[in-house]
């Protein structure tokens, strides 16, 4: 989809702010977020790119202001919804329970013994290679265009990228293909290269001179070159 | 804070702990996983196993050769089993940068969490189309004989950069070289500096 989440080339974002020294972790909350999208992804109610596109899919103005994890808060309450691991209703009341008791801990309104929990993989967001064997079309060093698409729903191909001349730099194996993963379309595993794009060829004479983009893109994103 | 941190509603706050106890309730997520979080990433501080295998590169040419042909078997050294990572290697011709621009795609097993400028929009948009500028603004000035590459994290590989080893520092040995290896270094937004520079 065309959102805000897709922000290569765009301006008005100003200067990059470092900060020294800066926490692991600002609040406890936020370490509750990320454990709750490790169990929520290892424990299989959703994929890596159901939930990138969990986050892709927030009010586009409330995900340019969100925190990091504000927005991965937003993405997994929204896909734990949709997957009806919680009820509309029940996150509702559990919400004003809370706002009406902001210092109680989340495991006060525990009364009965916990039911034990479905077994879980740990490399879930990482387990994306799989051996099918298929042939790349492409091989190192030959010229291809990406498609000039709009797709509503989620991908990986950035749109400063689209309909651009590249070459491939290197085939990574064959990788399950996030546009349809993230849609329940299955894995439809297909070969994922690294295109190399002149910077002249995505900015124009914009363009800083010297310099090259490296995007790693799957093989339907791609057509031969020239 | 600065501008990367507004202050959290409230009811940000209230949203977690509603979804925390109903997942403990169901029993997805486990009653310690919130602890088990905050040790694994605030506690288990030590050297940066990215650092780490960095500083072996520079004094062991043959491990120099294995991180960057075959980064799996070179992290194992390290007790990491870590199949998905690149290591990119600046040269006198050639900076690497890495940036996710559609999300926030970080080498987590080599470098820990990312720092919250990487997750920003004004890293993510400029690091693809100014990024000579934009590390000139961060303080780092790149030769214009030297090419950028950037690395746009757009799918599960991850990237981490193999910093040039400084001048000077000839005698320092893999355990003095690891604190000099900074995240930012191998994220690509600076140089490692010698001990005296710093």
């Amino acid at each position: 989809m065309d959102g805000v989440h897709d922000l290569g080339g765009m301006h008005g974002f100003g200067p990059v702010e470092r900060e020294e020294n800066e926490p692991v972790f600002r609040a406890a909350w936020e370490a509750a977020v990320l454990a709750i999208q490790r169990a929520g992804g290892a424990r299989g109610f959703f994929n890596i790119d159901e939930f990138r596109h969990g986050i892709e899919r927030m009010a586009p103005a409330h995900y340019l202001r969100a925190t990091y994890y504000e927005k991965w808060l937003d993405g997994v309450t929204r896909l734990l919804l949709e997957k009806g691991v919680l009820d509309p209703a029940e996150l509702a009341a559990r919400l004003a329970y809370f706002e009406q008791r902001p210092d109680a801990p989340a495991t006060e309104p525990l009364t009965a013994p916990l039911p034990p929990r479905p077994p879980a993989n740990a490399k879930w967001a990482q387990d994306v290679i799989r051996e099918t064997g298929a042939a790349p079309r492409f091989a190192d060093g030959e010229s291809v265009r990406t498609r000039e698409v709009h797709p509503p729903g989620h991908t990986r191909l950035p749109r400063y990228a689209r309909g651009k001349h590249g070459v491939i730099h290197r085939c990574h194996g064959i990788h399950v293909f996030p546009d349809t993963h993230a849609h329940g379309q299955g894995e439809q595993p297909q070969p994922l290269y690294s295109v190399r794009f002149d910077a002249r060829e995505l900015w124009g004479e914009s363009a800083e001179s010297n310099q090259a983009v490296h995007i790693d893109l799957w093989e339907s994103y791609l057509l031969p070159g020239s | 804070m600065g501008k990367n941190h507004p202050n959290v509603d409230p009811y940000v706050v209230s949203r977690v702990r509603a979804l925390e106890s109903l997942l403990l309730e169901k029993g997805i997520l486990a009653p310690d996983a919130v602890d088990r979080v905050i040790q694994r990433y605030e506690a288990d501080t030590g050297p940066m196993v990215g650092a780490r295998a960095v500083a072996r590169a520079w004094t062991d040419p043959q491990y120099r050769r294995l991180l960057l042909d075959d980064p799996r078997t070179a992290l194992a050294r390290f007790d990491l089993d870590y199949q998905m990572l690149m290591v990119v290697e600046n040269t006198d011709a050639l900076h690497n940068l890495v940036v996710c621009t559609l999300c926030s795609c970080y080498p987590w097993p080599v470098l820990g969490l990312p720092p919250t400028w990487y997750k920003m929009p004004a890293y993510r948009s400029r690091a693809v189309s100014e990024p000579r500028a934009l590390l000139g603004e961060m303080g780092l000035a790149i030769d214009p004989r030297r090419e950028i590459r950037v690395w746009d994290s757009s799918a599960e590989m991850r990237y981490m950069v193999l910093p040039q080893r400084p001048a000077g520092i000839e005698g320092l040995g893999e355990a003095e070289l690891v604190p000099l290896i900074t995240r930012d270094a191998l994220i690509g937004v600076a140089e490692v500096r010698p001990p005296a520079a710093r």
